[in-house]
């Protein structure tokens, strides 16, 4: 099996693509190997196929699962007994969530790689924590949606928290400016997802006229795109918006999905995602599922090497998106970058966070 | 209240449990020990000793007694 302990310690960004091709086809064609034999469906699904992993010598050729299966099946490679925590995308009435299934060692791994990649943008050290959401979120413990799990996944890099919006999903104003107060001069990190930072945070401060000084924040915000895309929201406009109204200047943007909750891919100071170490994406062709060329649009499937207690090391997402270089960003990080530029036509709408707005 | 008092108060009003069962407990063992009762002994324990811990730490503090050997990391005696 992998030595997850060893793995981990790798520096986020420091491979180079012909290490890494290394390193992802030695994990994940173990991984692949140990869901067929310990996920029933899973081996179903590649003798269907008349999968033959010791054909396989690079991880670009193993075999996908499209990410909705995991709301159609119960799909995991331990007992349930060993099940420690079930995660779920935030689904609302009439939609379908995945479900998946983690066990204490994928889940403390989750965690561990989190914290590695986000320190690369952070840092070390852990700052007062400003959340961009609810309380009111993390009542059910033992059912985290992909909300609940993010918020708790980030707190890790909090000293001294407090949540933005009350449980009504009002801004407290007077509890922020405590808080900006108590912590002034101190960088501060925020954290919230896209779509309710625009409609709940920014919104907010902009008919009530406060402007609290963010300048030395630091956001990272995750969850998509398309309910802004529908309000005509650019990411650079967001990003131009939320420094108007509290002078926030550092802001990163994330992708990342529930089926692959801790390997997220972050974005640079330039404005790329990235892949680290721990995982990658493969921009494929939608009608033969060739790997696009770098520049060329395509469906995003996504590899980590986190998945072990269920069989998500492989998917396909119903997400577009580009590389834009490998080992070559001006920032410095090596690995592959991208965009992301939506969801497919007819593909069911869901995103993470986006669920709460079906309320609206 | 000595350090050793302190540390087991952290976790008897975090974790609601009595301070005869925080010797050998460990991370995911009792459901109030879970990711969130976690960041609540962590901040509270921070608290009783005014100390802040690494993140690294935090994720290694998987047990009553491997969180003695890592408070030690920041001079604090149990």
């Amino acid at each position: 099996m992998i030595d997850y302990s060893k793995c981990l310690e790798y520096e986020p960004y420091a491979m180079d693509k012909n290490q890494k091709d290394k390193f992802l086809t030695e994990c994940l064609w173990i991984l692949t190997r140990y869901h067929y034999d310990h996920c029933k469906e899973y081996r179903k699904i590649l003798d269907s196929e008349n999968f033959d992993i010791n054909t396989v010598h690079d991880y670009h050729d193993l075999p996908f699962l499209p990410v909705r299966l995991f709301k159609e099946y119960d799909l995991k490679s331990i007992g349930e007994g060993e099940i420690q925590k079930t995660m779920t995308s935030s689904g609302t009435t009439g939609q379908s969530v995945s479900k998946i299934y983690l066990d204490k060692e994928n889940a403390s791994n989750q965690t561990k790689v989190l914290t590695r990649i986000v320190s690369d943008y952070i840092g070390k050290k852990r700052l007062p924590m400003l959340i961009l959401d609810t309380s009111a979120l993390l009542k059910n413990r033992s059912m985290f949606s992909a909300r609940g799990a993010g918020i708790l996944g980030f707190s890790i890099f909090a000293r001294d928290k407090l949540y933005a919006l009350d449980e009504d999903m009002q801004l407290d104003i007077n509890g922020m400016k405590t808080f900006l107060e108590k912590h002034k001069g101190e960088e501060i990190f925020l954290f919230g997802f896209t779509f309710m930072i625009w409609q709940h945070f920014y919104k907010e401060l902009l008919r009530t006229g406060y402007r609290p000084d963010l300048s030395k924040g630091i956001l990272i915000h995750g969850g998509g795109w398309k309910k802004l895309i529908s309000e005509a929201v650019s990411p650079q406009e967001f990003k131009e918006s939320m420094r108007q109204v509290c002078g926030i200047r550092s802001i990163h943007d994330y992708y990342g999905m529930v089926e692959q909750t801790g390997t997220i891919y972050m974005e640079c100071e330039c404005g790329h995602l990235h892949t680290s170490v721990f995982s990658d994406v493969i921009i494929r062709r939608p009608y033969d599922f060739l790997e696009a060329d770098v520049g060329e649009e395509g469906l995003v499937e996504t590899v980590s090497i986190l998945p072990k207690s269920y069989p998500g090391h492989v998917l396909l997402t119903e997400d577009c998106g580009t590389v834009l270089g490998v080992d070559d960003c001006p920032c410095g990080r090596k690995g592959k970058y991208f965009k992301i530029s939506g969801r497919i036509k007819n593909a069911e709408i869901r995103g993470c966070s986006d669920t709460y707005a079906e309320k609206f | 209240m000595s350090n050793k008092e302190k540390y087991i108060q952290a976790f008897v009003e975090t974790l609601s449990i009595e301070p005869e069962e925080t010797v050998g407990l460990k991370y995911q063992e009792i459901p109030n020990w879970d990711s969130v009762g976690h960041m609540g002994l962590v901040a509270a324990i921070e608290d009783a000793f005014d100390i802040m811990m690494d993140t690294d730490d935090i994720i290694e503090f998987s047990s009553f007694e491997k969180g003695m050997e890592i408070l030690r990391k920041y001079d604090v005696e149990i």
